[in-house]
């Protein structure tokens, strides 16, 4: 036996080295290090990462929880698909945005300001470059937003206000514009990333939409390493521009972001130091989280995270009786949303204010409206709300029928798997009863839930599509959208139809995003037609999941720390505090 | 003969047919839309983009043809060596995911079931009518068959990855590697796979050794080994006998289990994270990804018939009975 085994051993490991070479990515060869860099010496033998090897632990960030799946490509214009670090490692953005501040910070951009209402010009820094060397310029900017005008491209919606984007010289660009759309132009301004010209001018459309784009060109402050089905590695750029124009430079040489593991892999990695950050929910967190396990989030206690986005219960206002707003009304207030937050979470989310604005844009809550047309839970209140409304229970069941006495059953969608989510609907559905609504939870599949909810095939179900941005008109814009189309892939899946608030959402793009006065009067409209009609009912406020270990990397954001920035790695949280917390961590002495 | 192995194939070519069909079936006649889970993932709202994106998708996907046509192009390109392309990790080819998963899968199965077949067999042997072995060898063997895998498995991750910190126990390598043919790498590579193997070498150890022990005692209490032993025959011998009679039924439970060999490590690389075949059908299962789906069964398919006519080979060989029958 003992032979066989001796034999075995070498068979094994050749078949392994073979599947992992064949599988991995684009080893990278030495002289990597860049030409203009100028490493301290201390970090030499770290020069060349394929001749050591491995990765210096000290040198690299591991991070987890934005990706599901294997890295499918490197191409910034597929917005949906690509790989963790694509855009806020390698491609940049104009803008950045400071979530604490709640401004637009310059990065490509040196400033940018509109000279008239429907003119935008952006001054671009000099001296910035591709990691090809080329000289970034205004023409690259230029170039980027026509490939908007691809259709089938994700910012095609852009070109329906946009007039003009033109290179006025290498370090202008004038955006000019046929309806002015502030807050949309602000959210453009931090989430665009930026491609180089002359190495996309030759692509055909279906490249620039969906290619792989390996090996990517961006000005960013890494480069693409490698990547496998597991992983994907970049290499930090000496020669990045923000070392001396932002006086910024990232800590880690190398980021490693791991394809999201199971819950017991990732909390067995924290514990052997070989994962600093996940940025998914983590169910226990309120009892794992502290000194004696040394993982670390951005409060010490509840709610722990920031808040990024808002999960709405959604009616479908198509159906009867979720079209009558009495009834969405009644339903909202038997929501037991306390318990949720209690019970489901520990306590590491919030419940959501009536309006559903995140805390941080807490200054556009119209006090005096709410306190007129809010909604609180309570089953009481819902119960005499619904007979108000004319709804009995003719039946004798403790549930309420239709008007026209025809049974009333609803059934409530969450994607099966999603756990949390699937204990809140059921106490969604339990305290709904309770006030004598029959909802039912029911658990589909994803995929299937996905085409219920945009053909609006379904009663209710829970979403958190929009995230914090720059402008609560995201919110709005998701509310209210109109035309109500055949497919609502993206916003307004209750499919409520209101020309009037469309309007006004319209006006509160109207406003410049520097006139809060202006922007809170259209709101407080806004939030009386919400009030009063529901077309969806915020629960809770989902974290900024962020669970970060002290073993390695030291000074993650925390509230009143010196470093205030968001460790989150999301599609777009690179540019509101994911990039600078790699500019603010500290290694960890040992 | 050859009538022998040409009845075989006939069957075996027959099975495959068979089987490829239903595979192919089962995923289109399944509720859910794999165009419509690419689609969400896109976020384009604008109906014309989005009716654009969905006949781009369903055109990749090839499901715009008629049912008969789809049917007769998954043959087609089947024979190609081409199963489409994966939903889940969209771009890429089905046939690569699946390929740069399998060598993974084999180097830590195959090594386990065929170890653990001639560990258990020897002990299992070793340890009949001998007592002291017995009362301590069987207790053993039954601990680790009637062990829930997944505990065993969480047992060893924790014991020996987390706690002594002796071996990793996520991935196929180290995240701080990139892949090359180097001796730190491929020591990288065999520590990753030290637990996912043990865990299984061992839950399958007691199943093989309490089967052979139970085996030998039967083989021993038979007529021939009591004539045997009636003639003055030593100890040896008789045991010789019974062993190769007692091998029978347990190459035939090697056989179950080289066939789904290639399926055969889901559990173990879901606990351990290790980048193959069953790490992928979890994968392909949570993504609805069907095409992937397809092409790993059809891999399990192909995996089965093989190990089957590999198995009838050796019986050629090992039984006497089935040589003289065929002939």
């Amino acid at each position: 036996m003992r032979n066989s085994w001796r034999l075995l051993t070498p068979l094994v490991a050749a078949g392994l080295a073979v599947a992992a070479c064949s599988s991995g990515g684009t080893p990278q060869t030495g002289g990597q290090a860049s030409p203009g860099g100028s490493a301290p010496p201390a970090t030499q033998p770290a020069q060349q990462p394929a001749q050591a090897g491995e990765f210096p632990r000290n040198e690299t960030l591991y991070s987890t929880g934005t990706m599901w799946g294997p890295p499918a490509n490197f191409n910034p214009m597929d917005e949906g698909n690509h790989a963790t670090g694509t855009v806020g490692l390698v491609y940049e953005t104009l803008f950045h945005f400071d979530t604490n501040a709640k401004k637009l910070t310059p990065w490509l951009a040196e400033s940018g300001s509109w000279t008239d209402d429907k003119t935008y010009v952006v001054k671009l820094r000099s001296g910035v470059t591709w990691n090809d060397g080329k000289p970034f310029t205004a023409k690259d900017v230029a170039f980027t937003y026509g490939l908007g005008k691809i259709k089938g491209s994700a910012f095609a919606h852009v070109w329906d206000w946009l007039e003009a984007v033109e290179a006025t010289d290498d370090q202008t660009v004038t955006v000019k514009f046929k309806t002015a759309k502030y807050s949309q132009w602000d959210f453009e301004l931090y989430q665009r990333a930026i491609v180089p010209q002359h190495l996309w001018e030759g692509k055909d459309d279906k490249d620039v939409l969906t290619g792989m784009n390996e090996n990517p060109v961006g000005t960013g402050a890494y480069k693409y390493l490698s990547h496998a089905d597991d992983r994907v590695v970049y290499q930090r750029r000496d020669d990045w521009w923000g070392k001396t124009a932002l006086n910024m430079e990232p800590k880690p040489k190398y980021f490693v972001h791991i394809v999201t593991p199971s819950n017991e892999v990732a909390l067995g990695l924290f514990m052997q130091k070989q994962l600093d950050l996940a940025n998914n929910y983590i169910p226990g967190m309120n009892r794992i989280a502290g000194e004696a396990s040394g993982i670390h989030t951005y409060y010490p206690q509840a709610p722990y995270n920031l808040s990024a986005n808002t999960a709405w219960l959604v009616p479908n206002t198509t159906k009867k009786p979720l079209n009558d707003a009495a009834f969405r009304k009644a339903l909202a207030t038997s929501v037991d949303v306390p318990s949720i937050v209690k019970n489901v979470y520990g306590e590491v989310v919030q419940a959501a204010s009536p309006t559903g604005l995140l805390p941080g844009w807490k200054d556009f809550d119209d006090q005096a409206v709410i306190g007129e047309k809010g909604f609180t839970f309570n089953t009481d209140n819902a119960k005499k709300m619904l007979a108000d409304a004319g709804y009995k229970d003719t039946d004798g069941d403790g549930l309420v029928e239709n008007k026209d006495g025809s049974k009333i059953s609803l059934k409530l969608i969450t994607p099966a798997g999603w756990s949390d989510w699937n204990q809140s609907a059921s106490v969604i559905a339990t305290s709904a009863k309770a006030a004598g609504i029959d909802v039912t939870a029911e658990t589909p599949d994803f995929p299937a839930l996905l085409e219920a909810r945009n053909a609006g095939k379904f009663d209710l179900v829970i979403n958190n599509e929009r995230q914090l941005s720059v402008s609560p008109w995201t919110y709005y814009d998701y509310l209210f959208r109109q035309p109500v189309n055949e497919v609502q892939n993206t916003v307004n899946f209750g499919r409520y139809e209101n020309k009037q608030a469309w309007d006004l959402v319209q006006q509160l793009d109207a406003v410049k995003t520097d006139d809060v006065e202006g922007m809170k009067k259209v709101i407080s409209q806004l939030q009386a037609i919400h009030l009063d009609e529901l077309p969806a009912i915020p629960l809770w406020y989902n974290g900024v999941w962020s669970q970060a270990s002290n073993g390695v990397w030291k000074n993650w954001g925390a509230d009143g720390g010196a470093n205030k920035y968001p460790a989150v790695f999301w599609r777009h949280w690179f540019e509101m505090g994911g990039f600078e917390t790699l500019t603010q961590l500290q290694t960890n002495g040992s | 003969m050859r009538r022998y192995f040409g009845r075989k194939l006939l069957l075996y070519g027959l099975t495959f047919f068979v089987a490829v069909t239903i595979n192919w079936m089962i995923p289109r006649f399944m509720p859910g839309d794999p165009v419509s889970t690419m689609l969400a993932r896109r976020t384009v709202n604008d109906p014309a983009a989005y009716e654009q994106m969905r006949v781009y998708y369903s055109d990749l996907f090839g499901l715009d043809k008629p049912i008969w046509e789809q049917y007769l192009n998954f043959w087609g390109s089947l024979l190609q060596g081409d199963f489409g392309i994966s939903v889940w990790a969209f771009p890429t080819p089905v046939g690569s995911v699946i390929l740069s998963a399998l060598p993974y899968t084999l180097a830590l199965v195959i090594p386990a079931v065929l170890l653990s077949w001639v560990v258990g067999n020897w002990f299992g042997a070793f340890a009949a009518r001998r007592k002291l072995l017995d009362s301590a060898v069987l207790p053993v063997g039954y601990l680790l068959t009637a062990m829930p895998y997944m505990w065993l498995a969480a047992l060893l991750a924790w014991v020996l990855g987390v706690v002594t910190g002796w071996f990793p126990f996520a991935g196929g390598y180290s995240f701080s590697r990139t892949p090359e043919l180097t001796w730190p790498f491929i020591q990288d590579l065999i520590m990753h796979w030290v637990l996912p193997f043990l865990s299984l070498f061992l839950v399958a150890l007691g199943g093989w050794a309490i089967g052979m022990r139970n085996m030998i005692i039967y083989e021993l209490d038979s007529d021939y080994s009591n004539y045997l032993g009636a003639l003055g025959a030593p100890n040896r011998l008789i045991r010789r006998y019974a062993f190769r009679n007692a091998m029978l039924p347990q190459i035939t439970g090697l056989a179950l289990q080289l066939g789904v060999i290639v399926a055969g490590a889901v559990v173990t690389e879901i606990v351990f994270a290790y980048p193959g075949l069953g790490l992928t059908i979890l994968r392909a299962i949570q993504n609805l990804d069907f095409f992937l789906l397809q092409g790993v069964f059809l891999f399990i398919v192909v995996g089965v018939l093989i190990a089957n006519f590999v198995i009838d080979v050796v019986y050629l060989l090992v039984d006497p009975r089935t040589r003289i029958g065929v002939a």
